[in-house]
């Protein structure tokens, strides 16, 4: 009976059999009862459940899409640095974590980096900026877009329940079987990651999905060319239609690897035909795309934010949206390179080696025009553009490991080294995670109303790169002289000075951390020096910088002029920036009600995630049948939807207006507001105004 | 945006051109692009399946257990399903009459219906003689293959009885033609990956 009710959970999933484990529980548990504590003691439910949990806005997702990433970016950074720290000790000895809990670490590790910080991070830009630049009103689907909010906080509390109740995998973050399988991996900890990156995966392919239509069909109607929107929406629509054609790979592999363990089906196993490798390139058909999931929106960021912070138009806009469209169609025939030695014979290798190295033809071309479109500028060095300075030179040198590892017999002698590991992380971190900060700090003043701190921005983009040199060339270095990845220990004298030296870079990344915390907290107390009262900080150039900071819950009460590429920056020097619209412009708009709805399929998607990772049968069909239930009930609501009165939408034009124009001591405004002027650039010549 | 002719050949709505109207058309464009992304998910399978298509082990290999009886009536009643749901799609551009539509869908779920006892069946029969997707790599896949089907075909026919439910609250309303457009896409698409099924999965493993 109690295994009917329990499946194979029981007291000895409790983390007690290591005083690390239990202190991480502990963390967790208490941390989460905290939280609940201090929000039931501030009496703050009414308005979390109001205004956040039942939201169906896309820039209030998209903030609880980024403050998900944030949480997540902690542990994975623990982790790295209890690693970091284990491979510094470890040199013949056992340092302090052994090797199933070592092994657990870089599992979640990945897993967490890659699903729960830089896909929320991403996700939640994109939600944010993408239809304010578009100039539309909401998502195409603004209750899909919560459900893909509150599915991926549920794959990530599959992955914080790891912590607490049983083991995570030991696998790896790509999981391969048939280590994986179920009789050298008998324990919850493959379940678990199989389930945390399922049930987030579908929030994923469901934001692709409505990325994909609100560019095609949200559009405002000014913007009817593809051509006049800003690169970000480009680099947004190439990474979601990765999103949808790469994602149902994953699903694929990772549930035929479930059946295999739960069921005893045979696809990866070495018993009865199976075939490991079918899994592997299944994954793989999925994770190179995944690179570039990552790796295109940060690509949107830097130019927008270089574009800006050059005061010049974006350099080559059209050579950018080729080249991302060629790298999405190029990331689906590459995979292979992630297993050059399992087999394949030398053509296959060569076809995808080849296939590789043109892959960084196109990525080249970017690099050239983000350097042109700096190219007699006049820079202005904030910390967003210290990010993607930082990201054009780190990169590069990525990039280039990348085509070394693309020519199979140099993968042959580096497979499964440090040196594969520097690689990733040398594209990720730059590329990726450094591409969410710029973006992060350039659209802050947008999303709460105040500019981050500069001084502790750049100290932070000072460490964190600084430390990421620290810590990842010498992988490259340990990688060439033979250290495999994912050590434990090891007994060669000569590879510790440098993994000591990782260490270091690790703390200083700490320090970058710190100072990003530091930033926040300093923005915050001093946010009234810091407000935004323009909308407009940076003398922006695209749609989302000509509404208030923070924009209204309708975005555009009227639809917005676009009379070409840069729609704002052009509307400033053609000085019809501001325009007031008439009262007769306005009309009573629409905007979806709240609804628990959406919290409910996460919640209910968790509890499916749950039974199944613990054979708690009776949970996992009570969830899957509430998930139609609620989605049934959904589709039985008609009114669904609020009217936003005229009078409501002018008295905040009204008051926004009246704020501009104080700014601007009573001059006109119509070619901004005069703080901004000085900052800016002829468009054509790139020169200074006369 | 959408002027009227661009938009989606089988979209009917009262008044083109309305906000209204974008909006349905919005959803159908989306639902598209969904369906995209699970026929993705199935050509994955199918991989798979060609992958592991002679991988036998020591099981029953095809000809061993496969009969053609019921997967051909099957594919017979999907086809058929398919043209009782075109009837459901003229009906909504023509009449609009609340009881004929209702009156196709309902046929069209049972058909929907009769597959799935026809698979069930034939499911059932295999679990007795021992033909189970533990016993090889090809088992796995079959099982996978026409059960992922399966399913879709089962979230198909419960979709058309909130459908009815719907339609009886409210009629052939612009809500109500949407989403049966919708269903009408979905519908279509898995008969098509049911032709697949059955010229690969079936056709081959007799013959």
């Amino acid at each position: 009976m109690l295994d009917l009710l329990l499946g194979r959970l029981s007291f000895d999933a409790l983390p007690f059999y290591s005083a690390i484990a239990a202190t991480a529980a502990g963390i967790v548990v208490f941390g989460a009862l905290g939280v609940l504590a201090l929000i039931t003691a501030m009496g703050k439910w009414r308005y979390l459940w109001n205004e956040w949990l039942t939201t169906l806005d896309h820039k209030r997702i998209g903030i609880l899409y980024i403050l998900l990433g944030f949480v997540m970016l902690a542990r994975g950074f623990i982790e790295a640095m209890m690693m970091r720290t284990q491979q510094a000790i470890a040199m013949n000895a056992e340092g302090y974590l052994p090797p199933e809990h070592f092994n657990q670490l870089f599992s979640t590790h990945g897993t967490i980096m890659i699903f729960f910080v830089l896909m929320p991070f991403l996700t939640g830009l994109i939600n944010y900026v993408l239809p304010l630049q578009l100039g539309a009103r909401d998502m195409a689907f603004p209750w899909m877009n919560a459900i893909s909010l509150w599915t991926t906080y549920a794959g990530a509390g599959l992955m914080m329940a790891s912590l607490v109740l049983g083991r995570f995998s030991t696998g790896g973050w790509s999981g391969y079987p048939p280590y994986t399988g179920v009789e050298t991996s008998p324990g919850v900890g493959v379940d678990y990651w199989i389930w945390a990156i399922n049930v987030a995966g579908v929030g994923t392919t469901l934001s692709g999905v409505n990325f994909i239509v609100t560019i095609w069909k949200k559009r405002c109607p000014e913007m009817n060319r593809l051509m006049n929107m800003p690169l970000f929406c480009w680099t947004t629509l190439c990474a979601s239609l990765l999103i949808i054609f790469a994602f149902p790979s994953l699903t694929v592999g990772t549930l035929m690897l479930s059946l295999d363990r739960t069921f005893g089906f045979n696809f990866f196993t070495y018993f009865r035909g199976g075939d490991p490798m079918q899994y592997i390139n299944l994954f793989w058909i999925w994770g190179h795309p995944e690179v570039y999931i990552l790796i295109l929106p940060a690509f949107g960021v830097f130019s927008e934010v270089i574009s800006t912070f050059s005061s010049k138009r974006l350099f080559g806009y059209n050579s950018l949206v080729y080249a991302t469209m060629a790298i999405a169609v190029l990331s689906f025939v590459v995979w292979v390179h992630h297993f050059f030695t399992m087999g394949a014979d030398a053509d296959v290798n060569a076809f995808f080696g080849i296939m590789t190295m043109v892959i960084a033809v196109p990525t080249g071309v970017k690099v050239y025009d983000w350097l042109f479109t700096m190219y007699r500028g006049r820079l202005r060095f904030t910390t967003a553009m210290l990010y993607s300075l930082g990201f054009i030179v780190t990169f590069v040198i990525g990039g280039v490991t990348g085509v070394l590892l693309a020519i199979p017999p140099f993968d042959f002698t580096v497979n499964n080294s440090t040196f594969l590991v520097a690689h990733f992380h040398n594209m990720l971190i730059p590329g990726s995670l450094f591409g969410f900060f710029a973006g992060y700090t350039y659209w802050f003043p947008k999303a709460l109303g105040f500019r981050l701190h500069e001084g502790w921005g750049k100290a932070g983009f000072w460490f964190w790169i600084t430390g990421f040199y620290a810590a990842f060339m010498p992988l490259y270095v340990l990688g060439l002289m033979g250290m495999s990845r994912r050590m434990q220990q090891y007994d060669q004298p000569e590879w510790q000075p440098l993994l000591i030296l990782a260490l270091l870079g690790a703390g200083l990344v700490a320090i970058g951390i710190f100072c990003q915390i530091m930033q926040l907290v300093v923005s915050i107390r001093r946010r009234v020096e810091l407000r935004d009262r323009t909308g407009d900080p940076w003398d922006g150039r695209a749609l989302e910088w000509s509404t208030s900071s923070p924009p209204p819950e309708w975005n555009f009460a009227t639809a917005p002029k676009v009379p070409g590429r840069d729609p704002f920056m052009q509307a400033k020097l053609d000085g019809t920036a501001y325009r007031r619209p008439e009262p007769g412009d306005y009309a009573p708009l629409e905007l979806p009600r709240n609804t628990g709805t959406a919290l409910f399929i996460g919640m209910l998607s968790f509890a499916l995630g749950f039974g199944v990772v613990w054979y708690m049968w009776w949970l996992a069909a009570a969830a899957l049948l509430g998930i139609v239930a609620v989605m049934i009930a959904r589709s039985m609501q008609r009114n669904v939807e609020r009217v936003v009165p005229v009078s409501e939408q002018m008295a905040h034009d009204n008051a926004h207006h009246t704020r501009l124009v104080a700014q601007a001591g009573g001059l006109d405004i119509s070619h901004g507001v005069p703080r901004t002027i000085e900052l800016r650039h002829d468009p054509e010549t790139g020169r200074a105004p006369a | 945006m959408s002027a009227p002719a661009k938009s989606h050949a089988g979209l009917v709505v009262h008044r083109p051109g309305t906000p209204l109207a974008r909006r349905n058309e919005t959803s159908v464009f989306g639902f598209w692009v969904f369906m995209m992304s699970d026929l993705v998910l199935f050509a994955l399978i199918f991989a798979t399946f060609a992958v592991m298509s002679r991988s036998y082990a020591d099981g029953p290999r095809p000809e061993d257990f496969l009969e053609l009886r019921g997967p051909f009536l099957g594919t017979m009643a999907l086809l058929l399903s398919s043209m009782t749901y075109g009837f459901v799609s003229i009906e909504l551009k023509h009449g609009r009459r609340r009881r004929h539509v209702a009156a196709w869908l309902i046929v069209t779920a049972l058909l929907g219906a009769g597959f799935l006892y026809l698979e069930g069946d034939e499911f059932v029969r295999l679990a007795g003689e021992g033909v189970v997707p533990q016993k090889s790599a090809y088992l796995s896949a079959y099982f996978v293959l026409v059960g992922t089907h399966g399913l879709h075909v089962l979230g198909g026919v419960v979709w058309a009885l909130v459908m009815l439910l719907q339609l009886a609250l409210w009629g052939v309303d612009d809500l109500v033609s949407s989403r049966l457009v919708r269903l009408g896409i979905y519908w279509h698409l898995l008969d098509i990956v049911w032709i697949g099924i059955f010229s690969v999965v079936y056709l081959p493993g007799v013959m």
